[in-house]
């Protein structure tokens, strides 16, 4: 599920992030950061960095302690986020924090239970201690043991690197500049007559991780995350209505401070303030059965609730009932290779490698090199995201297919308190072999509604019923846009909606959406994935108008 | 130099409490850092935590932790030009350096015309919100109050799910004018479901409280096994507006979102549910049924806040809604001052009023209604009405002529607590409800189970 913003901030806060500020020394904006490579402001740093030979006796004291504590498999993750938080609202900063943390978390298998403890004191006895104090949670927790847990086997990386491919890292970029980007674009947005407010927003990510487990495995990444985002709110001049716009055409990407630069804020403001003030006069829509053609800016989101989550193996197998829920695709065994999920133009793939995707990693937090894998094909599920610990759940559909049984690289932690434990990498809807655009997609339609942008989002607990507005509606007439709609909301059953899809983008119309606040487990950790999909048509949904009067 | 805290030094061992900084270590440690600010104004937030956690499923323990850490937020002003910083490293020279970082990120800030000045030394009232027991729970005893889930569980041919939350908290705040605030608290959540092992039943139940000892794990399962059973073959009813039999954790999923709301500052600038036609603010309307009070009260036992706020200011009970009228709504330092009133700022807590109906009564009254557990993946649709979407969940039950008559599939909604509060038809006795979301402690509410007419349920769902 993806977190309402309230306890989005609530789990964020909760592991305050990251960081320390940008040294004024360093230049404007830096060039290309090599990957892994010093930056600028390290001279400033006190706490040991990614790749310092004491960070990896560290990680690997942990894992040798947790050993001889009486762990049968142990692994060890050391990390160092650092954010920044910039926030404006028309002619005034916020807020503008940068952040840090820093520590280690263990997790260790006792006779086939789990237990994990973490620190923030970064010495040896530290680490030994709490090694310790998570082999004796495991212990405790071992007595209502049903089953053992069994890791799927691993290729060890003994010396695995890996970086993000960005091109500026946000933190050398000079803050000043950061600042005044945000308030030209704010005063770009409140030129457009009827905009009365507006919000905008940068937050970047670093995270630098190592992690060593019992099988051999040492690897060292450094994750960035950026997005930058506004919201132009229109009020009517009597205080009777208003309505907001949000950036959704710029979605938070695993890139530099490059990504802010071709975000073009203060190009596209007035774009989205004058479509705030469109929607106060748009007209309210009639309720009804609609053709839906929806932007891949809007789309992601449902893909995300109506496909990404439901083929999740934890949830199948009742794991997250408590919270999360479980899925209708399940139980495996009358689903996989069974289930007819949609059209056989649907192809859904897993992965952790799309350039500039928030799911892009080199290992994920159990030490698996991710691969792309396939979930649905031609319209049918095949596979499910997994961990080491689940794979085994599948070895009778893996033989079946004359597949290893391992993990698919989907384990995952948001920091250094927090377990791993698995967690969608990026899902994708792979576009069609037909060069369609989403203009195309609207021509072909006579009677029906595109929805542009992600809104207002809700499905339940096994995945069946859900309901999507979005930020922009607009009529379709014989193949025309004819104006704008308001009070849009659609509601479906996902195996229909899905079945009703007859049309999709090609190649050139895919675009990567995404969110960092995916919502799972308890305690809720925040995952950052992104989903890629082309612009789809879906057949007579049913459309209800959420316009009401207080 | 290194210079380190007992907190970091002294060995835990498993005996031993979770490690939060006391009052004279928190207030040593921010002295310092105040200390190393060269700017005009320096305040310093610390938050120190224990949390521990247990989760289960398929009747045994997924996963567990335990994790101690300390933040440290440094907050600087330099002429009108604010920065902040945060780190969770408490060596001498990284707090130097924090406090370096927010003064550079201030020089580098336009003027802020909303900057309002540091308080000096102020009084605070007297919130207890810590108790022992808590803070000394081991992951054992947590593994225990959890079996008694399982083995229930196991005994009753069900698969329980669930979650145990222990947390211990300390947050301080010192600024250069003066002031210094210290609050210690204890949290504690449990939540189970339960369904049937073949998937066409499940029940829940949760309780949250301070205090560990109040937590009954075996009646909790209990509940959540009888309700996963009474759901099997549940029917379709066709969506509508029904009379509902809210049960108090239903009505803290709702009625919280109102609280969320009551923003002056987004009233009088027109975009809130509180802005007036015309101009101004709803205080002193009517909004919702007169039988509806809706406070928070830091000092309620049931559901204690805390003292002070963000800024230092000291806290005390508001009182958003009396006998349906708006009387407060929040307002920060800054929109107080600009329209000349005192600042008001949620005490994190909300007490809702009750009355004296037993759910069984609400139910013996209704005709035809619908008796819900809880909802779930409650999302905003529009903030001009406070209107949210969202589902039944976990035990949803047709009521006909007085009696609970067949389990039902879960409904989506979309409404708002406004015409809920609207359309009350009786009130019950308030209780402290579980109702975050995540089963996390969250916020404490205070509430008592709903009955009220004309509810909008907008389609079904086959989700168990």
């Amino acid at each position: 599920m993806t977190s309402s913003r309230r306890e989005f901030l609530k789990s964020s806060a909760t592991v305050a992030a990251v960081g320390f500020a940008a040294n004024l020394a360093s230049p404007r904006v830096a060039g290309a950061a090599a990957p892994a490579s010093r930056f600028a402001d390290d001279a400033l740093r006190i706490a040991p960095t990614v790749g310092d030979p004491a960070i990896r006796e560290l990680v690997l004291s942990a894992v040798d302690a947790a050993r001889r504590a009486g762990a049968s498999y142990a692994d060890a993750r050391i990390s160092q986020n650092r954010s920044r938080t910039l926030a404006t609202r028309e002619r005034r900063v916020q807020n503008l924090s940068d952040n840090e943390t820093l520590g280690c978390g263990i997790r260790v298998l006792v006779d086939g239970t789990w237990g994990f403890a973490a620190t923030r004191e970064l010495t040896a006895d530290a680490i030994a201690r709490t090694a310790r104090i998570a082999v004796a949670q495991a212990r405790a927790n071992r007595r209502t043991q049903v089953a053992p847990v069994q890791l799927a086997p691993v290729t060890p990386t003994p010396n695995g690197t890996w970086s993000s491919p960005i091109r500026i890292d946000p933190f050398t970029v000079a803050i000043e500049d950061q600042v005044a980007l945000l308030l030209r674009a704010n005063e770009a947005a409140l030129g457009v007559a009827g905009v009365r407010f507006v919000n905008s927003a940068m937050f970047f990510l670093r995270e630098e991780k190592t992690f060593a487990s019992t099988d051999g495995t040492v690897t060292v990444q450094t994750i960035y995350r950026a997005q930058p985002s506004m919201t132009v709110t229109a009020v009517s001049a009597d205080n009777s209505d208003f309505q907001s716009r949000q950036s959704t055409d710029v979605q938070p990407h695993g890139l530099g401070y490059e990504h802010v630069l071709d975000a073009k804020l203060v190009e596209n403001a007035p774009r989205w303030g004058a479509e705030a003030v469109e929607k106060l006069k748009a007209k309210s829509v009639d309720v009804g059965r609609y053709d839906l053609v929806l932007h891949p800016s809007h789309l992601w989101l449902t893909i995300h609730e109506s496909v990404a989550h439901p083929t999740e193996l934890d949830r199948a197998l009742g794991y997250e009932a408590n919270y999360a829920g479980t899925s209708f695709v399940a139980p495996p065994q009358k689903v996989l290779g069974k289930l007819k999920y949609g059209p056989e133009i649907m192809n859904v793939q897993g992965n952790r490698n799309e350039a500039g995707s928030l799911g892009a990693i080199g290992w994920d937090d159990e030490g698996v090199a991710p691969e792309t894998f396939d979930i649905i094909r031609k319209g049918v599920v095949v596979d499910y995201q997994t961990t080491r610990e689940q794979a085994g759940e599948l070895a009778w559909w893996y033989q079946q297919q004359g597949k290893p049984v391992r993990s698919h690289g989907n384990s995952y932690a948001q920091s250094w308190a927090d377990v791993q434990f698995q967690r969608m990498p990026n899902v994708s809807l792979l576009p069609g072999d037909k060069d369609l655009m989403y203009e195309d997609l609207i021509s072909a339609t006579d009677r029906g509604i595109a929805i542009v942008g992600d809104g207002s989002f809700s499905i339940d607990q096994q995945r069946y019923n859900s309901q999507f507005g979005g930020q922009l509606f607009y009529e379709i007439r014989g193949g025309k846009i004819v104006g704008m709609l308001k009070d849009v909301a659609y509601q479906i059953r996902t195996p229909e909606f899905w079945g009703a899809m007859d049309m999709l983008g090609g190649k050139r119309s895919y675009e990567l959406g995404g969110a960092f606040g995916d919502g799972k487990g308890q305690p809720a950790q925040s995952n950052a994935v992104s989903h890629g999909c082309p612009p789809t048509r879906h057949r007579q949904i049913n459309i209800i108008n959420t316009g009401r009067k207080a | 130099m290194s210079h380190r805290l007992r907190a970091d030094s002294s060995p835990r061992s498993l005996l031993e409490p979770a490690r939060v900084l006391s009052q004279a270590e928190a207030e040593s440690l921010a002295k310092r850092i105040v200390g190393f600010s060269q700017a005009d104004s320096c305040r310093v937030s610390i938050g120190s935590a224990a949390r521990g956690n247990t989760r289960f499923a398929v009747n045994q323990v997924s996963t567990s932790g335990d994790n101690e850490d300390v933040s440290i937020r440094v907050r600087v002003t330099v002429g009108k030009k604010v920065g902040a910083a945060t780190t969770n490293r408490l060596d001498d020279a990284a707090l130097r350096q924090v406090v370096q970082t927010a003064e550079r990120i201030a020089r580098l800030q336009p003027d802020d015309p909303e900057l309002m000045p540091e308080l000096g030394a102020q009084q605070y009232i007297a919130v207890d919100a810590f108790h022992a027991a808590t803070a000394a729970a081991e992951p054992q005893q947590r593994a225990d109050i959890v079996a008694m889930v399982t083995a229930a569980s196991r005994a009753a041919g069900t698969s329980a799910t669930g979650y145990l939350e222990v947390v211990t908290s300390a947050n301080a705040i010192a600024n250069s004018a003066g002031l210094f605030a210290y609050h210690r608290s204890t949290d504690c959540a449990f939540t189970t479901t339960v369904r049937t092992t073949d998937g066409t039943g499940s029940g829940w139940a949760g309780a949250a409280s301070r205090d560990i000892e109040a937590i009954d794990g075996a009646a909790l399962a209990a509940t959540a096994i009888e309700k996963a059973r009474r759901s099997l073959n549940a029917v379709a009813v066709e969506p509508g507006r029904y009379t509902v039999v809210l049960e108090p954790t239903a009505v803290g999923n709702l009625v919280q979102l109102m609280a969320f709301a009551t923003n002056a500052r987004q009233a009088d600038e027109g975009r809130s549910f509180f802005s007036k036609p015309g101009g101004g603010n709803k205080v002193g309307l009517k909004v919702v049924d007169e039988r509806v009070s809706l406070r928070s009260d830091p000092q309620d036992p049931l559901a204690p806040g805390v003292p002070f706020d963000g800024d230092g200011l000291p806290m005390r009970k508001v009182n958003w809604i009396e006998n349906g009228v708006v009387r407060e709504l929040g307002y920060d330092r800054f929109w107080a001052q600009k329209q000349s009133v005192s600042p008001i700022v949620l005490p994190g807590c909300l007490q809702m009023a009750g009355g004296s109906q037993s759910v069984q009564e609400m139910i013996a009254s209704t005709e035809r209604g619908i008796l819900v557990t809880r909802f779930w993946y409650i999302r905003p649709v529009d903030p001009r009405t406070i209107l949210y979407t969202g589902l039944t969940r976990d035990g949803t039950f047709l009521i006909e002529r007085g009696r609970v008559t067949k389990a039902i599939k879960n409904l989506r909604f979309n409404e708002s607590p406004v015409f809920l509060l609207n359309n009350i038809e009786a009130l019950g006795k308030v209780e402290r409800v579980s109702a975050s979301e995540s089963g996390s402690a969250g916020v404490p509410i205070v509430v008592p189970a709903i009955k009220s007419r004309d509810f909008t349920f907008t389609s079904l769902s086959d989700a168990v």
